[in-house]
């Protein structure tokens, strides 16, 4: 039963391999999609292309729906994972952080390593600034952000719980959000598009 | 001919999505861990730290947890050979595409420069909100929606409510 590593059924050596190998699909598909290239990813806060919000949802979807299908069948154990700690205050302020970098910056750190990768010299540079930030972080952290970062603990918190609905319910609830969503978002796209085209990522040679 | 438009080609988003939370189901099955995207900055970070100043970061709050005598090197992490793999994944499959090249990506109404600039502030700032909020989109927010924690909802609509009321001021550097 699963996680296994933590159980300890595989050595450290196969996890750190499998690490590899998951990364490896994760980059796949997030250079796929597109996602090395910032014009993409901004679509999504200014409706020209919406590919963000359908991949991110059908990747959060898939993953909730399969490991809810595999701890109700006993072939996982969620409680051994790395269960996130919610601790709501930080992660509002932090959120607000993250959103002005989203859309000034046009990654987020996981897109903007495939960038770089790639050759996209804006992404090099975004993750020169991300590391820029974690130092900037860590040499002020217990003057400015250590109290911060702690307050508003909640403990490992599950949000079906704490709505009060079972698990199954909620990410019910949150697939046909998402179905809906797609056909709404394809709309919105296509009428923007047709008004007020803004440049192609093909015609920019990108 | 051919080469250009396969420079152009996509994944359907719904099956890079589908592939991407088959990878989170084996993160979390085999590992007991979600994937991450900023977790390998904060350990190349603490270990470039501890390298040139070992003394520095065993007292300090942010540092220490990582770097005391006898632990092991912060670049030996799962999230470490995560990111290397994504690293490699996106390679292969820009090499495939023929999207292997330097260039800027950017709106054509705004300079290189003024691109590049806004991209290093925007990395700063994922910097500092990643390490506040204990992780970012990956980490943080779709590992956090896959086990149904709360912290990953909050996270989902701090990022993108919050990117949705920015947008409108930042708008000249897109649209």
């Amino acid at each position: 039963m699963g996680p296994l590593f933590p159980q300890e059924l595989i050595s450290e050596t196969i996890n750190l391999l499998l690490a590899f190998f998951i990364g490896t699909g994760f980059g796949l598909a997030l250079e796929g999609a597109g996602f090395t290239n910032t014009r993409k990813l901004a679509g999504v806060f200014y409706g020209y292309d919406f590919v963000v919000l359908k991949v991110f949802f059908t990747a959060a979807l898939t993953a909730a729906i399969g490991l809810f299908l595999m701890n109700s069948y006993g072939l996982m154990d969620i409680k051994l994972t790395f269960y996130p700690q919610t601790f709501w205050i930080p992660t509002v302020v932090a959120g607000i952080i993250m959103a002005l970098g989203f859309v000034v910056g046009g990654f987020c750190p996981g897109t903007s390593v495939c960038a770089a990768a790639t050759g996209k010299i804006d992404g090099i540079v975004f993750v020169v600034g991300v590391l820029i930030g974690v130092l900037g972080y860590a040499f002020s952290y217990e003057t400015i952000f250590e109290k911060l970062r702690n307050s508003g603990s909640l403990g490992q918190v599950n949000i079906a719980e704490w709505i009060g609905i079972s698990d199954g319910l909620f990410i019910f609830i949150v697939t046909l959000v998402a179905i809906v969503a797609f056909v709404v978002v394809t709309k919105i796209q296509k009428a923007l598009n047709d008004k007020n085209p803004v440049a192609k990522i093909e015609d920019l040679g990108l | 001919m051919e080469e250009k438009s396969k420079r152009n080609q996509y994944w359907n988003p719904y099956l890079a999505g589908f592939v991407i939370g088959l990878m989170m189901i084996a993160a979390y099955y085999f590992s007991g861990e979600g994937l991450g995207g900023s977790g390998a900055f904060k350990s190349i970070a603490i270990a470039g730290v501890d390298a040139v100043a070992h003394d520095y970061a065993k007292d300090a709050a942010y540092f220490a947890p990582s770097v005391q005598e006898g632990s092991e090197s912060p670049l030996n992490s799962w999230l470490i050979f995560e990111v290397l793999g994504v690293i490699a994944g996106a390679v292969i499959s820009a090499a495939y595409f023929n999207r292997l090249s330097f260039n800027v990506g950017k709106s054509p109404k705004i300079t290189n420069k003024t691109r590049l600039i806004a991209a290093v502030f925007g990395g700063i700032l994922w910097g500092v909100g990643s390490q506040l909020g204990r992780g970012c989109t990956s980490g943080l927010i779709m590992s956090g929606m896959a086990v149904n924690a709360l912290s990953g909802y909050i996270g989902l609509i701090a990022v993108f409510g919050g990117g949705y009321a920015f947008a409108y001021f930042v708008r000249k550097l897109w649209i």
